[in-house]
Order: structure tokens, then C-alpha cells, then sequence
């Protein structure tokens, strides 16, 4: 076969998988808005044990994590997530994943190289950065409530 | 009722990362970061609250409420404990998140083999 750079280019173009959008969008709402209508159950079921809200909330989301952690484990969650894309992923599901899949498979690297530094491969950006946008917002509703009281208390 | 508002709005929520993985080749990483830091944004100027109230589980279980829960808890933190609250609120409200993640995570890669990529 002559595979030349515009040859290639072409034969790759026509057997490159499509990616529908409409179809990917349909499907992340689906399996998205199904994940968040069963966590909006949990979490009632824990209210109604008598759980604060806080609480519940807390506790809805760990039963969402060990949930996406085991079927990381199993293998079954890479094999969903092909078809929900986004609707597994934005859900609290994704970052259980990235953080079980990235210490698992660098498990054969060692428990500290390895596990202890790659589980945040993932889960450390997201916590770096919202955790500082959290205290960037903290410095400035600091401020504006100490200018609002007529002086830093 | 309830549950068909926190269905549309956690959808809605999936749909947007969904176009936005499509179209600009963002990584899910990425898109993550992105997620969390809007919703502390969207918690900070007072919009994710009302949409907490709307859509339950809807608001609070894609990551974006993640971000929420970090934003809401600086605030009740200062508004309780004064300056200190700035580098303690946040991470104390999303404190049961992060841990059940590392741990059952951690726990996992003990357990678990990681299986060939199919």
C-alpha cells in the first residue's frame, strides 16, 4: 500500500471511529442525570435515618465512591464509562475512578512511589485547585465582610 | 418530582462536560478541575446554593458541588471563627469526600490487580 502522508491521512480519516455528538450528549444525560437521581435517593434514605443534612450529603457521596472504586476494581467501570462518557464522569463516580484506577495500576510500582504518589494523578489537581479556589474566595469574603463591619476585627 | 429535577439538572450538568470533551479535546482531568473551580465560583457569587435547593442530588453530586461544599464551608467558617475559617472551612466540609476516595482507593489497589486494557 502506498502510505504516503496524504494517502494515510485520508485512509485514517475514514477509519477513524466517529464520535456523534448527539448520540455521546444523549447517552451522558441519561446515565448522569440517573447517577444524581440515585444519589438524590440516598441521600432522603439518610435523612430519613436521621442524619443531618450535612451528614447525609457526606455519606452519599462515600456510598457513590466505594461504589465507582469497586467497579473500577472489577473492570467494569472502564466498560460502562465507554458508552456514558461524561454522564459517569462529572458525577462524584469520575473522581472515585481516576483515584482507584491510577492506585491500582500503579500498584507493581510499590506502596509509596508508586500508589501513595500516583493515586493523585487526578485527585491532586482537582483538589490543588479547588481547594485554593476555596481559599481565595475565603480572603475576599474576609475582606469585604471586615470592610462592610467598618474595619478589620 | 424531586427526583425528575435532580435527574434534569445533574444531565444537563453531564451534557455540558460532554460537548466540551468533544469539541475542544479537553481532557477529563481537565474537565474536572475545571467543574470543581466553578463550583466554588458559582458557591462564592450565590448561584449554586438556589440550584442546591432545586435539584438535590442533582447540584450536589456532580463535581461541582464538590466545589460548593468547599466554598460553603470557608463561608460558615468565617462567619463562625472569623479569619481562621479562610484555610480551614474548606477542606473540613469536603473532609468525608477526600478520605473515602484515598481510602477505599488505597484499599483498592491492595485488593484489585489492575486488568489489561481492552
Amino acid at each position: 500500500m502506498n502510505t504516503d502522508g496524504k494517502t494515510y491521512k485520508k485512509y485514517a480519516a475514514a477509519r477513524a471511529k466517529k464520535s456523534p455528538l448527539l448520540k455521546n450528549c444523549a447517552m451522558a444525560f441519561v446515565s448522569g442525570g440517573a447517577i444524581c437521581a440515585a444519589g438524590h435517593g440516598l441521600r432522603r434514605l439518610f435523612t430519613y435515618a436521621g442524619l443531618s443534612d450535612d451528614n447525609a450529603g457526606m455519606l452519599t457521596s462515600s456510598a457513590l465512591i466505594l461504589i465507582a472504586v469497586l467497579l473500577t476494581g472489577f473492570g467494569v467501570f472502564d466498560s460502562i464509562a465507554k458508552h456514558t462518557g461524561a454522564g459517569t464522569l462529572v458525577p462524584i463516580t469520575g473522581f472515585a475512578n481516576a483515584v482507584a484506577s491510577s492506585a491500582i495500576d500503579s500498584r507493581t510500582e510499590g506502596l509509596v512511589p508508586g500508589v501513595g504518589a500516583k493515586i493523585f494523578t487526578v485527585a491532586g489537581p482537582v483538589l490543588v485547585w479547588g481547594i485554593s479556589a476555596g481559599a481565595a474566595y475565603g480572603i475576599a469574603y474576609y475582606l469585604v465582610c471586615a470592610a462592610a463591619k467598618g474595619g478589620v476585627s | 418530582m424531586e427526583y425528575l429535577q435532580a435527574f434534569l439538572v445533574g444531565g444537563a450538568l453531564c451534557v455540558l462536560a460532554q460537548v466540551l470533551i468533544d469539541k475542544t479535546k479537553m481532557s477529563p482531568g481537565r474537565i474536572l478541575v475545571i467543574y470543581v473551580v466553578a463550583g466554588v465560583a458559582l458557591g462564592a457569587v450565590g448561584l449554586y446554593g438556589p440550584l442546591v435547593e432545586f435539584a438535590g442530588g442533582g447540584a450536589t453530586v456532580p463535581l461541582t458541588g464538590f466545589g460548593y461544599l468547599i466554598s460553603k464551608g470557608v463561608k460558615d467558617a468565617i462567619d463562625a471563627e472569623g479569619a481562621v475559617g479562610i484555610l480551614k472551612g474548606g477542606v473540613s466540609a469536603a473532609a468525608g469526600g477526600i478520605t473515602a476516595a484515598l481510602f477505599f482507593g488505597a484499599m483498592a489497589s491492595l485488593v484489585f490487580k489492575s486488568k489489561p486494557k481492552r
